[in-house]
């Protein structure tokens, strides 16, 4: 038994709904209780889809269990076929279903129905969703896909995307292009986008291009195996790893075209000099992992930040994170408890967060502006315009994302020079970005919350409400008790730009701690001022 | 002085034989109740024991709010768990101890029973009288079952405030219960407006703290604010109170009917009532006509969600001219909607219970102005050309009582208020199969 109060990943069997809801001519017939459907909201509220997912639900009862829930299943399981006419069916069961054992996938072969039926084993109990959507990929190719004549130009599969996947519609575009360009043409990608009779000739390509190895690996290793595809170890995040890519694809397809690189501008972007203010900002990394692993690279190699913490959320993954962070002299957080993640960045005060929505919210309560690089999703991560993360023109979106939090390099200096200005004070934050301004300004007179979440202000916020315009808790209180801050200290603390006065604030108390210092005075400051400086 | 009360219809919906559905269900369980009880019971912390699924499902239905560290959770059960129940036992002595060791602030602890931890048969009722000898006096720990075999989505409160109700502490002293969680603000108006009453002693179930309990006994008489609270009724009924059938208070009238039934029963003058009354009831006139003019003449068809949808139908159909096709119930309880469905002039079906699929078939082929359903519904619905009300919003926004009624009225005009700002601009989602 493990207590969580947030999660990052859901159980297996949403993963298996992100591959179905991901494809087309598939159904699911989910043996699970009423109330599993929430599911369902995931797709049409947060992907806003205009189709429900495409799921049938036994909805048992406990009136249910003492009659027949086998009986439930095929009655479900032959209704949906007839009403949805789908190419294959996959059948399981959610973690009720599976205490009852009514082995979803026996009761459906007995049906004869006269298309596929792929039954999935997701243990509940012991897996999560990335998990359950690799294995459901898997299964599905396992059934359909056959070694087929290969095509007579350069072709690959797309391996990976699926429903409610983080900027997965954008990057399958954005790489699809990118592969147009050298003269490779995609011949499936899957899970999003196909049908059964697609995945059937999977075999035709030349090779595999694995995108999201949490969802995709364990199919690429199949087809490897079965149909004698290579596949792509390069995820194309960042302008250094698109390159590695392009080499990687032109050695599978013996191909030599070189795709069209004129509109990247994260290189020049960052050499510009408005972002030498970005050098060493001490950045916090978290997320799934090859999300993670992609943005340490490119916030050290690419813009120029100092890596300050790195991890993920999926243990599947943890020694190629681990060996990561060993290279950036760092040990990684490999962890799916979010109370661990605050901790870790509570007690290192990034001045960025690279996270998921989680830390974003970590990042809000803590003063710290956050951008989202990864899974979980929320409404905000499927955004109307093209996004991608991958390819050149999500390099260019990185830049992009990942600046807009921080105060600009022109703009610093400015609030610099003019901070005791009357219209630079300290609660007109930068022009942009007014929501990280408030809690730091007010955090040094706010009385400690209640203890615990006690501190929830406000009604409940409807669900789905942007988390933005919910009521936000006063941050922690700063500094421990037995410090003392002298009227002249805390004057002249006043006058450090407010964006990094938390920071400071934490340093001149860490360095009078270690000092038995108890009265900090102006010397105090500056003295830890120069300490620290880098 | 105002207008007396409409008549009601010369044939209401109570003989209406009601559709009963047994197929799949597209509602939530009764789990996500705790998303507004933890808000309401400040010192209340619900520990779900369940599976990674009932921890996605709060978080999904609580949008992603990470406040602080909340004080609702799940102890997720592992494959040990399973294997034997003792050990699961231990586990959770464990993991509650550590919970209260943590927050010092939860004085009471409810664990709550999943869909696992009921096929488990994992003894939740003993599990709590454990743990409050070990906790006591401190925090006191109750049970009840959120499960979605056994509750859909507000019986979740349903069976918690019956679980409370063996621990309200006995009365003979008269007075007005007043059961089902409000938004603190909605409570204070309702208070304010018995006090005009003059009815002197009136409680509130649940109450905002653990200190603040009502007391019971046959001289309470109970109100329910919420028409899904059936267990909890009879459980207060078996303490000896008396239920107040009324009418639930959304709307003018109401809200004027639901108190009329409060003063009947102490007693209250009819021109106190009317002081009490004429000029909120005034307001909350003025208020439900501005907002509902673009819904008089409307047709409306209501899925199963929250069980307010009798009495809302009643609401759009008596106070904003809507005409009801369908109205769909999880559950109707005929003792406690009796007075609503009086009220609800006769002509749409009932169904109780849902096949969500055949329902689909039926709204598709009665295209509806309005159609108020489940998030999940919604925009599939919308993008077949429906305007759609998302009936959780019912659930979580301050709509009771005579200042809300303008409120409730405007939440069912936004979506065609929206579609007439939008005018020719329809949006279509990208295409994809149904299959």
């Amino acid at each position: 038994m493990k207590l969580a109060l947030w999660t990052y990943e859901g159980p297996p069997h949403v993963g298996a709904m992100r591959v179905a809801t991901g494809m087309q001519g598939l159904h699911y017939v989910l043996h699970a209780p009423q109330g599993d459907t929430y599911a369902d909201l995931l797709f049409t509220m947060i992907e806003r889809r205009g189709a429900r997912p495409p799921v049938t639900y036994t909805t048992f009862q406990a009136r249910d269990l003492g009659s027949d829930t086998a009986r439930l299943f095929k009655d479900a399981c032959a209704e949906a076929h007839a009403r949805f006419r789908p190419e294959a069916l996959i059948v399981g069961a959610s973690c009720t279903a599976e205490l009852i054992q009514d082995d979803p996938g026996g009761l459906a072969e007995a049906l004869g129905l006269p298309v596929p039926v792929i039954p999935l084993e997701l243990p509940s109990y012991q897996r999560k969703e990335n998990f359950g959507a690799d294995e459901t990929f898997l299964q599905i190719v396992r059934a359909l896909a056959r070694p087929a004549a290969r095509t007579p130009e350069p072709s690959c599969n797309i391996l990976g995307p699926t429903g409610l996947g983080f900027r997965h519609r954008d990057d399958v575009a954005e790489i699809a292009g990118l592969l147009r360009e050298m003269g490779v043409a995609v011949n499936v990608a899957a899970p999003m986008g196909a049908r059964p009779s697609d995945i059937a000739r999977m075999g035709a390509a030349w090779f595999n291009v694995l995108l999201y190895p949490e969802t995709g690996e364990s199919a690429a290793r199949w087809c490897e195996r079965e149909l004698g595809q290579p596949w792509t170890r390069t995820v194309p995040i960042g302008v250094g790893a698109t390159r590695a890519f392009i080499a990687e694809v032109q050695r599978l397809a013996g191909a030599t075209a070189e795709p069209d690189a004129s509109r990247l501008r994260l290189p020049w972007w960052s050499s510009s000099v408005d972002s030498t203010y970005l050098t060493g900002k001490r950045v916090f990394v978290f997320g799934d992992a090859t999300h993670a692993m992609a943005a340490a690279r490119v916030a050290r190699d690419e813009i120029g930040f100092e890596v300050v913490g790195l991890g993920c959320y999926n243990r599947e993954f943890a020694r190629p994170m681990r060996t990561l962070a060993r290279e950036l002299g760092l040990e990684a957080l490999v962890t799916d408890d979010y109370l661990e993640v605050e901790a870790a960045i509570a007690a290192l005060q990034p001045e960025l967060i690279l996270g998921t929505q989680m830390e974003r919210h970590i990042g809000k309560r803590l003063g710290i502006p956050c951008a989202v690089i990864s899974a979980p999703v929320h409404v905000q991560d499927f955004p109307a315009r093209h996004s991608p993360q991958m390819g050149f023109e999500g390099a260019n979106v990185l830049f992009d994302t990942w600046i807009h939090p921080l105060v600009m390099g022109l703009e610093e200096h400015l609030l610099h020079m003019f901070r005791e200005d009357f219209e630079f004070h300290d609660a007109a934050g930068p022009s942009h970005h007014a929501a990280h301004a408030v809690p730091l300004a007010r955090a040094a007179a706010a009385p400690p919350p209640a203890a615990g979440a006690g501190s929830i202000p406000g009604p409940a916020a409807p669900p789905e409400m942007p988390p933005e315009v919910s009521p936000e808790p006063e941050p922690a209180p700063r500094g421990p008790a037995e410090v003392v801050w002298l009227a002249d200290a805390e004057t002249e603390l006043r006058k450090i730009p407010f964006f990094v006065r938390g920071k400071a604030r934490r340093n001149t108390e860490i360095f009078a701690r270690d000092r038995g210092i108890a009265r900090i005075g102006i010397d105090t400051l500056y003295e830890a001022k120069a300490h620290y400086a880098r | 002085m105002n207008a007396p009360l409409a008549p009601p219809p010369a044939r209401g919906c109570r003989d209406t034989p009601v559709l009963k559905e047994r197929g799949q269900r597209e509602v939530f369980c009764g789990l996500t109740g705790i998303i507004w009880l933890h808000r309401k019971m400040q010192d209340a912390f619900f520990l779900v024991v369940g599976s990674r699924t009932c921890a996605h499902l709060l978080q999904s239905a609580a949008g992603v709010m990470i406040f602080a560290e909340p004080r609702f959770g799940t102890a997720i059960l592992e494959e040990k768990d399973l294997a034997g129940l003792a050990d699961a036992n231990d586990e959770l002595d464990r993991e509650v101890a550590r919970l209260i060791a943590r927050r010092p602030d939860i004085r009471q602890l409810f664990l709550v029973g999943s869909c696992p931890s009921e096929v488990i048969k994992l003894d939740l009722a003993r599990a709590a009288e454990r743990l409050s000898v070990a906790h006591a006096p401190h925090v006191r720990v109750l049970a009840y079952s959120g499960s979605g075999i056994e509750t859909t989505f507000t019986q979740g409160e349903d069976a918690c405030l019956a679980a409370m109700v063996p621990t309200l502490p006995a009365t003979d002293a008269p007075g007005l219960l007043v059961v089902g969680a409000l938004p603190d603000v909605v409570e204070d108006q309702m208070r304010a407006l018995l006090a005009a009453l003059g009815i002197a002693s009136v409680a509130t179930l649940p109450a905002r703290r653990a200190d603040a309990l009502p007391a019971v006994g046959p001289q309470t008489r109970v109100l329910l604010a919420q028409p899904f609270l059936g267990d909890t009724l009879a459980a207060l009924e078996r303490r000896g109170a008396v239920h107040l059938p009324a009418p639930f208070p959304f709307g003018e009238e109401g809200t004027t009917r639901w108190l009329a039934a409060a003063a009947a029963a102490f007693d209250v003058p009819a021109e106190r009532f009317a002081a009490a009354t004429d000029a909120p009831r005034a307001r909350a006139r003025k208020a439900v006509a501005a907002a509902a003019a673009p819904l008089a003449g409307r047709s409306v068809f209501f899925f199963p969600d929250s069980q307010l949808e009798v009495p809302l139908a009643r609401f759009l159909a008596r106070e904003c001219a809507m005409q009801p096709i369908e109205v769909g119930t999880p559950y109707l309880h005929g003792a406690i909607l009796g007075p609503d469905l009086d009220l609800l002039p006769e002509g749409p079906a009932l169904s109780e219970g849902q096949d969500v699929d055949r329902q689909l078939d039926r709204a598709r082929a009665a295209r509806p102005d309005l159609t108020v359903c489940g998030l999940g519904l919604a925009n599939p619905l919308e993008a077949e050309g429906l305007a759609t009300k998302w009936a959780i919003e019912l659930v979580f926004s301050p709509v009771h009582f005579y200042e809300q009624a303008g409120d409730l009225a405007a939440l069912f005009a936004r979506p065609l208020r929206r579609r007439a700002a939008l005018g020719a601009l329809r949006g279509q989602p990208e295409a994809g199969d149904p299959a």
